[in-house]
């Protein structure tokens, strides 16, 4: 009898399968409306849902001030569906192909807020044809538009990031030459986004002669006992830290427990958010961090956000945390999306795009000082203007600081220096074009198409 | 009443030492065969295949690997990830140094490489056995861990440590699109799925169970440990070396060590866990039930129309996936190829209970 009954446990189990299969088997239902749609690749659960839930919130919340304001985008409604990757790149890439071919004319875009998940995809978007934005961050030998066809690493990369710094500090000591004989500690993630900036730090220490100190921290980086042993032993003159989610929070108290200043730390944009210092308390008092685009505070665009969407009911998070550093992140970077779009309707119509049509609006934006006052964006970033050699648009960053409730900008605004910059780029892109043996686009005979 | 084998005599050792000696096992597999490799590329959608039956298909492999080792040889590995980091990171540098290597000499290459580094790893086995050798093999795990992320050699000075593979190619035919890739997939794990069957029957892998029931009886009846241990630990690497190798190329396309760290290693010990110990149909039931439910349960609230936050679904997932766990394991404690197999049994009576 016992047997009898696990047999029909089995066969009812094996039967739920099945039908659930076939499900999954039928392709998506393709309705022709007007509306374009956009994924939304988020992290609203796991070690760095901290930062993923306000970056989720700001992005989704600005489409629906689009629609609710200025009824879509050119009269084309925007759709979008969430989708939790944990910051795992396979259950990233599962979500991308899950959402890839959804609304009238599959996905507009994908942003996937992991440089893990970016690097998996930039191998997909050549052939589903679908631009890959990474405002921020990412992979940055991307910026070359001749190899990187589809990804746009907008308003700044790492090697920015990196560069930006070593200029912060360079100009604190009183000149670059000055950093010779100094220590330079990189606490970073230690995966594809943590190890970014090592290669232009490493041409900046042959540059300046600066010693640099590489500390990897393993995921989910809330054991750096070893780390900050090393640091007390090594004494470097200055850390940088290219953490995420508790990581961040976490190196601020091992510095405050092992007496490192934090005037001396100095944080990638993504570790210089509210959820990374506010754990910390009062040590985190003088913590720096850089910031692309996107700081802290409220704008017209805040405005118009409380009084469109949060008003009727329709935030995605509470009302108080609208301004916030991350919050601000991703409502910027779904502006970008929505800018890449306008602009790719003034070539294609006011209709839904395809991916590949709104790939041409990204590599032609041009959202200047004007543009980012009219849409409400003034002081929350600098302009962009893209080109089909260069994909990131935008080369300045400022250096803020934590005093204790608020983030202040205190230094900048830099630029950083393409002289160092894209000769690197140039050899890794070419690089990995030879590898997967990606074709080179002739930019000049592409500028018509 | 179908499922019986009265009047099918065997009049031949060979025919009493085939593989599967019932007619309607034959019928059976022959018709999944055909149902694997003509009807699925029909039938099922791109995203199946890339999301699912890929990832499926691959980690079947690795658990198969490793079921030869635990299941059948008694010794337990908590370190597998780092064999299939192993072949994928192996076939990588094939790859990339030797361009004119045909990707599947390339395959077996890796496999081997990962074999010989997994025996490396089995000689503790000769001195200690059950948890402590367990706690031996964490080592490959962390070890490689290390070497991957750090000798930059490996991954050809990539900045990020981040390798990206370029599309295979066998004797010109592309394996680019999703169901060439599953075809692909398909046919190198039937190979290696009917290898392992043979395996297990011969003397290897007699004397792997013999090994594995009782270490000292064995010896005392002519197996040597040392044989037989570092056999199996070399196959199963070899195995999960391939695994490795195809998990790199053919799902994951680019990679960073992250991929292969001690979760993947845990999950695949789950899989043989779920799936039934000392079985090949396990590791394929396994496979599935870790690689596909989560996905299927947080599809489902869409499927069946019911609106909640993303956070919430991901939680639920957890939640069910858990106590499915829990729940397959009080119901049938050796794994779902037991279930299986209390099956077949029940048919073979049916439609007379006793």
């Amino acid at each position: 009898m016992k047997l009898a009954k696990k047999m029909k446990i089995l066969a009812a189990s094996v039967g739920t399968v099945a039908t659930v299969a076939a499900v999954m088997a039928s392709g998506p239902v393709q309705a022709q409306a007007k509306e374009q749609f956009f994924p939304s690749l988020t992290y609203r659960t796991g070690a760095y849902a901290p930062n993923g839930v306000p970056f989720g919130n700001g992005y989704v919340d600005y489409f629906k001030l689009v629609n609710a304001r200025d009824g879509g985008i050119g009269g084309v409604k925007i759709t979008f569906e969430e989708c939790e990757t944990g910051y795992a790149t396979d259950r990233g890439v599962e979500c991308y192909e899950r959402l890839k071919g959804k609304g009238p004319t599959g996905a507009t875009l994908f942003q996937p807020l992991s440089t893990g998940i970016t690097f998996a995809l930039t191998d997909k978007v050549f052939k589903d044809k679908i631009p890959l934005v990474t405002a921020g961050y990412g992979r940055a030998d991307s910026v070359d538009g001749t190899v990187f066809k589809w990804n746009f690493p907008l308003g700044g990369t790492y090697w920015d990031a990196a560069d930006i710094l070593i200029q912060h500090i360079g100009k604190k000591e009183g000149g670059l030459d000055k950093l010779k004989g100094k220590k330079i500690a990189l606490v970073y993630h230690d995966s594809p986004y943590g190890k970014e900036p090592i290669p232009l730090l490493q041409e900046r220490s042959k540059m300046h002669g600066y010693e640099l100190l590489l500390l990897p921290v393993t995921h989910p980086g809330v054991e750096q006992k070893a780390t900050w042993l090393q640091i007390r032993q090594q004494r470097p003159d200055y850390v940088f830290l290219w953490g995420w989610g508790v990581m961040n929070s976490t190196s601020i108290k091992e510095a405050v427990a092992s007496g490192y200043p934090r005037e001396k730390m100095y944080g990638v944009w993504w570790s210089g958010a509210e959820p990374d210092v506010t754990p910390a308390g009062d040590g985190a008092k003088g913590y720096n961090a850089l910031v692309f685009l996107a700081p802290a505070g409220q704008g017209q665009v805040h405005k118009d956000m409380i009084k469109y969407v949060y008003d009727k009911g329709q935030g995605s998070g509470k009302a108080e945390d609208v301004g916030e550093v991350l919050y601000n992140r991703g409502m910027v970077s779904a502006m970008m999306a929505v800018e890449g779009v306008k602009r790719a309707q003034f070539k294609y119509g006011k209709k839904p795009l395809t991916g590949e049509q709104v790939r041409w609006g990204l590599e032609n934006l041009a959202i200047d000082a004007a543009a980012i006052k009219k849409i409400g964006f003034e002081g929350f970033m600098n302009p962009v203007g893209t080109t089909c050699v260069d994909h990131e648009g935008a080369h300045t960053g400022s250096v803020q600081a934590w005093d204790g409730k608020k983030w202040h900008i205190t230094a900048g605004p830099y630029e950083s220096d393409l002289q160092i910059i894209k000769p690197l780029i140039r050899a890794s892109a070419a690089k990995y074009a030879a590898e997967k043996h990606v074709p080179v686009r002739d930019c000049a005979k592409d500028a018509s198409s | 009443m179908l499922y019986r084998e009265n009047g099918q005599f065997k009049t031949s050792y060979r025919a009493d030492q085939q593989m599967l000696p019932i007619l309607q096992d034959r019928i059976f597999m022959g018709l999944l065969l055909l149902f694997v490799f003509v009807g699925a590329p029909f039938i099922f959608s791109d995203y199946f295949f890339l999301s699912i039956l890929i990832p499926f298909l691959v980690l079947s492999l690795a658990a198969l690997g490793l079921n030869l080792l635990v299941g059948y040889c008694g010794q337990i590995s908590i370190g597998h990830a780092a064999f299939m980091s192993v072949g994928a990171y192996a076939a990588y540098n094939l790859v990339l140094r030797v361009p004119q290597l045909n990707f599947l000499v390339a395959l077996i290459l890796a496999g081997l490489i990962a074999a010989v580094v997994g025996l490396l790893f089995g000689i503790p086995s000769l001195r200690i056995r059950g948890l402590y050798l367990a706690v031996a093999t964490l080592a490959a795990q962390f070890f490689m861990d290390w070497a991957f992320a750090r000798v930059k050699w490996f991954t050809n000075y990539a900045s990020s440590g981040s390798v990206s593979t370029a599309t295979i190619d066998i004797f010109g035919w592309q394996v680019n699109s999703p169901v060439r890739k599953y075809l692909f997939l398909a046919a190198v794990v039937t190979v290696f799925a009917i290898l392992a069957k043979n395996l297990v029957r011969s003397h290897m892998g007699r004397a792997w169970m013999a090994m594995r029931d009782m270490d000292v009886a064995a010896e005392v009846i002519g197996i040597r440990p040392v044989y037989a241990k570092l056999t199996a630990f070399g196959v199963s690497s070899f195995y999960v070396g391939v695994a490795g190798a195809l998990w790199g190329f053919v799902h994951l396309g680019s990679w960073e060590p992250l991929a292969f760290n001690i979760t993947l290693s845990l999950n695949l010990l789950f899989m043989i866990i779920i799936g039934g110990m000392g079985s090949i149909l396990g590791s394929f039931f396994g496979a599935f039930f870790i690689v596909a439910l989560p996905i299927l349960l947080n599809r489902a609230p869409e499927w069946l129309g019911i609106a909640m936050s993303t956070a919430m679904v991901s939680h639920l997932e957890s939640m069910i996936f858990g106590s499915l766990i829990v729940f397959f394991l009080i119901v049938e404690p050796q794994g779902l190829a037991r279930l299986w197999s209390i099956g077949k049994e029940k048919l073979r009576l049916w439609p007379f209970p006793h």
